[in-house]
């Protein structure tokens, strides 16, 4: 690979909330059609991260680069411009308990690209749907009535609704079963291959790291302390990411 | 084979028509932003070839391609072949390869059919639902005023079971914190009454009467209605709001599994702490618009306070007071019996939040009016 392009760059970024510094000068980049999986103790501000690069949290210094832009210095028009060209999966799901699936899908195309045909809508909708492997019943379904997996699914389908170029995925497999989080591992991994998907995916599940990840970005004390593939991370001895990595759990996933 | 002007942005041409053999060819960039204009071409492109018998989809010069692009030239596939012309798709990129055969299993099963209804029958429909839902909800209400009448019962027994911090809790919310607003409300209603009264009174002399009106009228009725409905919009909705958000969250659900009733926990309080400040707040409501009403007699209707005094003790006697103070404990039943079926019946959306909200303050008003009506005709039978 040729110097990878970053899609998102951020250099110096300082957050903090009252008298608390939760982020201090974190620089990380991620490169274009890669999966990056961010991992850090509960409470290092993997959250805060992504939250303040999409814009819901102010930083107090530092910049923010998106496809090369500063996000600061962008008008509210590029800004929209630019929020079409992510996705965001909350870790609850965050679907429009109002609408059912198809509509919380739909929603982000209606608003977005006018002029669509309602018959255009619907099949895209539900060609998404089947694209994260929910079947035609789910349609109709209000996110009340769906499980865990399947909201997390759904959820991922309206991130995708406008064929975004990254994908923001806070925590995707906490709270399935190993088994519905080695699937949806693998969606993550087909549609980022169908898809030319950037990923930028919080986690904390050993596995996905090892399954999908492609780099690995390690937050911790406010620092990004290390960024590199699975393998720079196994070999490391600093001693948090020696605790991480290669503890009883760690090695459990290695196997 | 020329194709003619790439430099479009998207474009779909044919390269070839010799005979019933066609040859399209796509060019630009079939993503979202330019969906619209794609489908158009793809349904003029289905509609133009319909009698093909081959057709061949040339993707070389597509720049780019995502998800909604992918799909419009698999529904061109699908058109043409469904006309029974042979198509292929040539020339794909490995890298579009997938998302392509992605979409190719993609809307095959036919969309479950909505159910188009006769309109006098869904009207019909909607009408029998709404009536049967009358009936539950008086049935729900029934049901609870039966769990804590138990939750009472046992709780007399035991009366260390009353949960006496989060009633005083509540008492200090629907109680102390109501009083300012209630207060300032009742005496404006008291004052209104009252300048009515001189304003139309005075037209007969008969000035002195208004005392009479405002004294029973307040003690009687107003006092103890204006607090209810203003305890309903403020505390009924809040307690309809926060069960129901518990229920949401599955709280609820949470403090069953744990061996507790939640009428004991949840209901319990907040509707004695209810049934405690209602009788309050119409007491002091009662008299701030008294004191509203001396007030106005004294600056509008030149009444001097004493004459005020010694007229309201002839106008009104201790029955007049007892009557308004008996109706409040039974009104605040009702509201919070309301508030809390409400807030049980929530589920999961947030508009279903909303609607319960809305539905637990218009009915526990629309209850409290319909009480006080039975009230009246009550108080009227034993001579009160």
């Amino acid at each position: 690979m040729a110097s990878p392009e970053p899609v998102i760059s951020v250099r110096d970024l300082v957050v903090g909330f009252g008298a608390a510094t939760v982020l201090d000068h974190v620089t990380l980049e991620v490169w274009r059609g890669e999966i990056l999986g961010f991992v850090g103790g509960s409470g290092a501000g993997k959250s805060v991260l992504m939250r303040t690069i999409i814009g819901l949290l102010p930083k107090r210094n530092g910049t923010i680069e998106v496809f090369g832009r500063d996000a600061a210095a962008l008008s509210g028009r590029e800004r929209r411009a630019i929020e079409r060209r992510w996705g965001v999966l909350f870790q609850q799901g965050a679907l429009f308990s109002s609408l059912n699936v198809q509509q919380n899908i739909e929603f982000p195309i209606r608003e977005y690209l006018k002029g669509l045909s309602p018959r255009l809508i619907e099949e895209i909708a539900v060609a998404k749907l089947q694209m994260v492997g929910l079947g035609p019943d789910v349609r109709k379904k209000y996110p009340a009535e769906l499980s865990g997996g399947m909201i997390k699914r759904a959820a991922l389908a309206r991130a995708l609704a406008l064929d975004p170029d990254i994908v923001f995925l806070d925590e995707p497999t906490s709270g399935l079963d190993p088994i519905g989080a080695a699937e949806f591992d693998e969606l993550i991994r087909t549609l980022q291959r169908t898809l030319g998907l950037s990923v930028f995916m919080v986690t904390h599940d050993l596995d996905s790291l090892h399954a999908v990840c492609g780099r690995i970005a390690v937050l911790s004390e406010g620092r990004v302390i290390a960024a590199g593939a699975i393998e720079t991370m196994l070999a490391s001895e600093h001693p948090w990411l020696k605790s991480y990595f290669r503890g009883k759990r760690g090695c459990a996933a290695r196997h | 084979m020329t194709a003619a002007s790439l430099t479009e942005s998207l474009s779909l041409h044919s390269l070839q028509s010799g005979g019933q053999c066609v040859r399209l060819a796509a060019g630009g960039a079939w993503t979202a932003q330019g969906a619209a204009e794609l489908e158009q071409i793809v349904e003029d492109a289905g509609a133009r070839y319909r009698q093909a018998r081959s057709v061949d989809i040339d993707l070389q010069k597509l720049e780019r391609l995502d998800t909604f692009g992918a799909w419009l030239i698999e529904r061109l596939n699908r058109t043409l072949a469904a006309h029974g012309a042979a198509t292929r798709i040539v020339n794909l990129s490995e890298s579009d390869r997938g998302l392509i055969d992605e979409l190719r299993l993609v809307n095959r099963a036919p969309a479950p059919a909505e159910r188009s209804a006769n309109r006098i029958l869904s009207a019909l429909d909607a009408i029998g639902r709404a009536v049967a839902e009358i009936g539950r909800s008086l049935l729900l209400l029934a049901h609870l005023l039966g769990a804590l009448t138990m939750v009472v019962m046992s709780t007399l027994a035991r009366p260390a079971r009353l949960r006496l911090r989060s009633t005083v809790h509540h008492l200090e919310r629907v109680g102390w914190r109501a009083a300012p607003i209630i207060l300032l409300s009742t005496f404006l209603i008291g004052a209104i009454i009252a300048q009515q009264g001189i304003f139309h009174f005075r037209q007969f002399g008969a000035e002195v009467y208004v005392v009479d009106m405002v004294g029973i009228l307040v003690l009687r009725e107003v006092g103890v209605l204006i607090v209810c409905v203003m305890i309903a919009g403020r505390s009924g909705s809040a307690y309809t709001a926060e069960l129901g958000a518990m229920k949401m969250r599955e709280e609820i659900d949470a403090l069953r599994t744990m061996g507790f009733d939640p009428v004991e926990v949840l209901v319990l309080p907040r509707i004695v702490a209810l049934v405690l400040a209602v009788p309050m707040l119409t007491f002091l409501g009662s008299m701030a618009a008294l004191y509203g009403a001396a007030l106005v007699c004294w600056l509008y209707g030149g009444m001097t306070p004493d004459i005020f005094l010694a007229r309201l003790r002839e106008a009104i006697s201790l029955p007049t007071f007892t009557v308004g103070m008996i109706k409040a404990p039974f009104m605040a039943l009702v509201i919070g019996l309301v508030a809390c079926v409400e807030g049980f019946e929530v589920e999961g959306s947030a508009a279903s939040l909303g609607l319960k909200t809305t539905a637990a303050v218009v009915k526990s008003i629309f209850l409290v009016i319909v009480l006080d009506g039975f009230f009246a005709m009550f108080f009227a039978a034993i001579g009160m």
